[in-house]
């Protein structure tokens, strides 16, 4: 296919089937826009997309330093794809600092488009460059386009009266354009949207509208770019689609809890990176009943919403790593009250403060053994960003069943990232059941009696006449729920509270095994990593290798089938983000030689990086072993 | 959910569980002060919650016969706080003591009370920790030797009742175990008031700390060396009622009611309705053996109360807005994608 332009040039068309894009720049330039964008517009065009920003750790690092930048990648293709890319095809970089900041991602071959206006003495200096890269020879191994992004986006502007701090702020516009042109997207939604936005300031709206043009037409009338490229849409099930973070898909899910069982929400919450989007995002919610408490600690957080869940609300609250740690108490006392509670975690890099912007999974042990005596709750935790919709709900499913705190599992990879989530109809969403307790005349309240299948003890709720208790941190008597100090009571109250996590198993659906159900690697993993995982394997089978991918949701209590798939494979085989700790609890459970690859570098693992291990781990299982 | 109010009497307070406070325990006289008050607020027992910490006081929900909630140290307002939010139409007390609320749980107790939360806070204060057997407390006096502080304590005490003045609460009260008459009445207001009360009880600790309020609560002496206070009222106090409080500036100070150059518009009049808290900061400074040591209603003004807010803003949001579910999954940019024909 291709195209004459207006030049009469002829602009070669390239079909590809996925590309990668990252706009990067100082955190002043609007990348994260410009990306949000572009992933709205490829979604619209039926591209399957994948997105991922990265935000400077310093919020106010100083502009065009390398810590102040700002990074938005995007991954779209015309299939599924599971991940926002590993290392970007194309690099918008808006200044040196930005170039420096994402250089050594970049594949050889790779395109740059600099704004080279930006590549002065002053910002060199800033980002400590001692020479231009765009001088020195050191790109030598790259497409290097260099674009006066700045210069063309004043002149554009020029006539519009704005002030020249607002009319550096339309660049990202520019850009923008520029990219659009380049991979053959349409401009008109983003004009439209422009237009939404900036509803009281028409000169705003006016002025971001014709940067993007002019970044369009720039790619079209410039000379630089010989060819761009087409990306068809894939082919997805038919639906309506929007795209979602994970945070954004956990509120919705607890949202959808609510409406399910006609209990409000009530979340209790610190503010906490990354997981605050959770908090904004569910305090929009007051028309459907939805009670969002900014506490004034962790701790508070958590209390609040047990004495909620006390109250007969659906109880959530939600954190990090570092509150999570702040939390252990009082989740104890859900842990030895029975209540059903709902506690996010949206892990980051730890230990301690360790590294809020960036993702990793290391605090599953945390979750599972994070509390003082045998403290047994449930652990799930969602794959993508769109799953921490369902996992949400299914969170709360187990907690209300099962009156327990379920912990669900997320990370700063899957709460940021986004994918095309398909919209769900009220009518498919799951069925939960939830009954309080209720009086029977004659018969003495036992709070702490269990219902024979799952050993639930009832949920009574102040204000039910003849149910009055007193619920305790202190040791119960099994039954009546009155405090004891027998060692036989306690004995048995600890094997009770296990066994009632260890029956949830019966109540998860059973692990599945994408590939084959045998071969020679399995492939184990959980959380965000199920995209590098998923595409690495998915490779291995096209090139005909008996690789399946096997991603766990269900962590405690494990899926009832999981032993016996273990069984089957030569090798497992289980990347982490962490040093072992899904591998850790594997080994102990099953006795099952699990293999594990840990790296904790703040980052999601890239496909390549799986793919080349998978390979490794294949040959070596074909040799017998060495024993 | 509630029933009609039925005639209660304190009988219908007292659960089955048998009450294990060490033998002459301020304690028991505070538990039965509270299960008088309660059958005279019209409230059906199913909606009263009793939440606590951990500390002695903090046993007190177990010999309730309401709902109740037997927490973790120091974070008793948080679970009664989330309680209140999610069930604002249930009665929710709060049952704390000196290191449970001012020690390890200090910061929520602050934030409750500023945000005005309806809940009726009783805070034991027996200036030592009993539970764990006799180590100084918050509220020791400076130089107090217990087992912790074999050489005197050094920490700096902390007065609860200027904490729940400085979070501007809007309801602040103090009164004695021993005085029962005097104790009914604070919890009875602290009961009908909208939002946070505060009321600080000293209770004496038989075994750690025995006798630490003797010094002005001795019933020999008390009329002399505590003062009641009373809105609207003049500072009188004595057993002949002979002597008030003058404020000299910012200082109180004890004046004669007999003494001829006294004119009696000097006297200090209790307001406990104003606004700015600095008054009832003034009164919480009178210590004794130097002034008498006020007991009593310190303040109690009208603020927005936290919990109906939130009920208010929902109101509001649904008028605006009416729930809509698939709309908001709907947010934002949405697209189709159709069914492939082949
Ligand atoms: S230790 Fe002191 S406060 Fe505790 S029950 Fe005994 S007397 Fe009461």
């Amino acid at each position: 296919m291709h195209a004459d332009d207006a030049a009469g040039r002829v602009v070669e068309r390239k079909e590809l089937s996925r590309v990668t894009i990252r706009f990067s720049g100082d955190s002043g330039d609007g990348m994260q826009l410009a990306g949000t964008h572009f992933t709205n517009t490829s979604a619209l065009i039926g591209n399957d997309v994948s997105s991922l920003p990265e935000f400077p750790a310093e919020i106010r690092a100083p502009a065009g330093s390398v810590p102040g930048v700002s990074s938005f990648q995007i991954s779209f293709a015309d299939e599924d794809i599971f991940t926002p890319g590993d290392r970007p095809d194309v690099l918008v970089a808006m200044n040196p600092a930005a170039l420096k900041a994402n250089l050594h991602d970049l594949p050889r071959g790779a395109t740059i488009i600099v704004n080279s206006d930006e590549f002065h003495a002053a910002n060199l200096k800033k980002a400590s460059y001692a020479r231009s890269p765009l001088e020195d020879g050191s790109l030598a191994s790259f497409r290097l386009f260099e674009v006066p992004i700045t210069s063309m986006n004043e002149r554009t502007l020029a006539e519009t009266g704005l002030g020249s701090h607002e009319v550096a702020r339309c660049k990202n516009f520019f850009a923008l354009g520029l990219m659009y042109w380049l991979y053959n997207r349409p401009i008109d939604p983003t004009l439209r949207l422009i237009a939404d936005k900036f509803g009281r300031r028409a000169d705003l709206a006016v002025a971001n509208q014709l940067a993007l043009k002019a970044g369009h037409a720039f790619g079209e009338t410039a000379e630089m770019f010989s060819e761009h490229y087409v990306v068809r849409p894939a082919h997805l099930k038919p639906g309506t689609y929007r795209n979602l973070t994970g945070n954004t898909a956990t509120a919705l899910g607890c949202l959808a809890v609510s409406q399910i069982t006609g209990l409000p929400l009530f979340y209790g919450s610190y503010p906490i990176t990354p997981a605050s989007e959770i908090l904004h995002e569910l305090s929009r919610f007051k028309q459907f009943g939805v009670k969002t408490f900014q506490a004034e600690d962790e701790i508070a957080a958590i209390g609040s919403t047990i004495g909620a869940a006390f109250g007969g609300a659906l109880g959530l609250t939600g954190t990090s790593g570092p509150g999570f740690a702040l939390k252990s108490e009082a989740l104890g006392m859900a842990v030895m009250t029975e209540l059903p509670l709902v506690v996010v975690n949206v892990q980051r890099a730890g230990p301690s403060t360790g590294m809020p912007t960036r993702t990793e999974q290391a605090d599953l042990l945390q979750a599972m053994f994070g509390r003082n005596g045998e403290s047994p709750v449930a652990v799930l935790a969602p794959a993508t960003p769109a799953d921490c919709f369902e996992m949400a709900i299914e969170a709360f499913r187990l907690a209300l069943r099962h009156m327990t705190p379920v912990v669900l599992l997320s990370d700063g990879y899957l709460a940021n990232g986004s994918e095309p989530w398909r919209v769900p109809a009220l009518a498919d969403l799951p069925r939960i059941e939830v009954k309080y307790a209720e009086a029977r005349p004659g018969e003495t309240f036992r709070p702490y009696a269990r219902d024979p299948q799952w050993l639930a003890r009832p949920w009574a709720v102040p204000g039910t006449p003849g149910l009055e208790h007193r619920l305790g941190t202190l040791e119960k008597q099994d039954g009546s729920g009155t405090v004891s100090y027998d060692g036989e009571n306690h004995h048995r109250m600890v094997e009770l509270r296990a066994e009632k996590i260890a029956r949830i198993a019966q109540d998860v659906p059973p692990q599945e095994v994408w590939g084959g159900d045998e071969g020679r690697v399995l492939v184990l993993g959980w959380g965000s990593t199920f995209g590098a995982l998923r595409s690495a394997v998915q490779r291995h089978r096209r090139e005909g290798r008996a690789v399946s991918h096997a991603h766990l949701r269900y962590l405690n209590p494990f899926p009832a089938n999981l032993g016996e798939i273990l069984g089957r494979f030569e090798r497992v085989w289980l990347p982490e983000i962490n040093l072992g700790q899904l591998a850790l609890l594997l080994r102990a459970r099953f006795l099952v030689d699990v293999l594990g690859y840990n790296r904790v570098a703040g980052q999601p693992f890239g496909i390549s990086e799986i793919y080349d291990q998978i390979g490794q781990q294949y040959e070596a299982a074909s040799s017998p072993p060495a024993r | 959910m509630s029933t009609p109010a039925v005639k209660l009497t304190r009988k219908d307070m007292v659960s089955d569980q048998e009450v294990r406070w060490c033998p002459g325990c301020g304690d028991y006289a505070i538990l039965s002060q509270i299960q008088r008050v309660l059958p005279e607020l019209g409230i059906p027992r199913e909606n009263l919650v009793f939440v606590s910490g951990i500390g002695c006081s903090s046993r007190l929900p177990y010999y309730m016969s309401t709902y109740g909630f037997h927490s973790i140290h120091g974070r008793a307002p948080t679970i009664a706080s989330g309680l209140k939010m999610a069930r604002p139409e249930l009665h929710v007390w709060v049952i704390t003591g000196d290191g449970d609320g001012l020690s390890i749980g200090g910061n929520h107790l602050l934030h409750a009370m500023r945000r005005n939360v309806d809940l009726k806070i009783i805070l034991f204060n027996n200036q030592i920790y009993g539970l764990t057997k006799g180590q100084y407390s918050p509220t020791s006096e400076f130089g107090k030797k217990t087992k912790s502080s074999p050489h005197g304590n050094i920490d700096h005490p902390v007065r609860p009742l200027s904490v729940a003045l400085a979070a501007e609460a809007s309801f602040v009260a103090r009164s004695i175990d021993r005085d029962t008459k005097h104790l009914q009445q604070v919890l009875l207001r602290a009961a009908r008031h909208r939002g946070t009360a505060f009321v600080e009880v000293y209770q004496n600790c038989v075994i750690f700390n025995d006798g630490a309020f003797d010094e002005f609560a001795d019933k020999e002496w008390r009329a002399e060396r505590t003062v009641v206070l009373e809105h609207g009222q003049p500072l009188i106090f004595g057993a002949q009622r002979d002597k008030g409080i003058r404020a000299s500036g910012v200082r109180p100070e004890i004046v004669r009611l007999d003494d001829p150059e006294l004119q009696r518009e000097q006297l200090l009049v209790h307001d406990e309705q104003r606004e700015d808290p600095t008054l009832a900061m003034m009164l919480d400074r009178m210590t004794s053996p130097e002034l008498p040591v006020p007991l009593g209603v310190f303040r109690a003004v009208e603020r927005p109360v936290y919990d109906e807010l939130m009920e208010q803003q929902i109101r509001q949001a649904r008028l605006r807005q009416p729930p809509d579910l698939e709309a908001v999954f709907r947010q934002g940019d949405t697209w189709e994608i159709e069914p492939e024909a082949d």
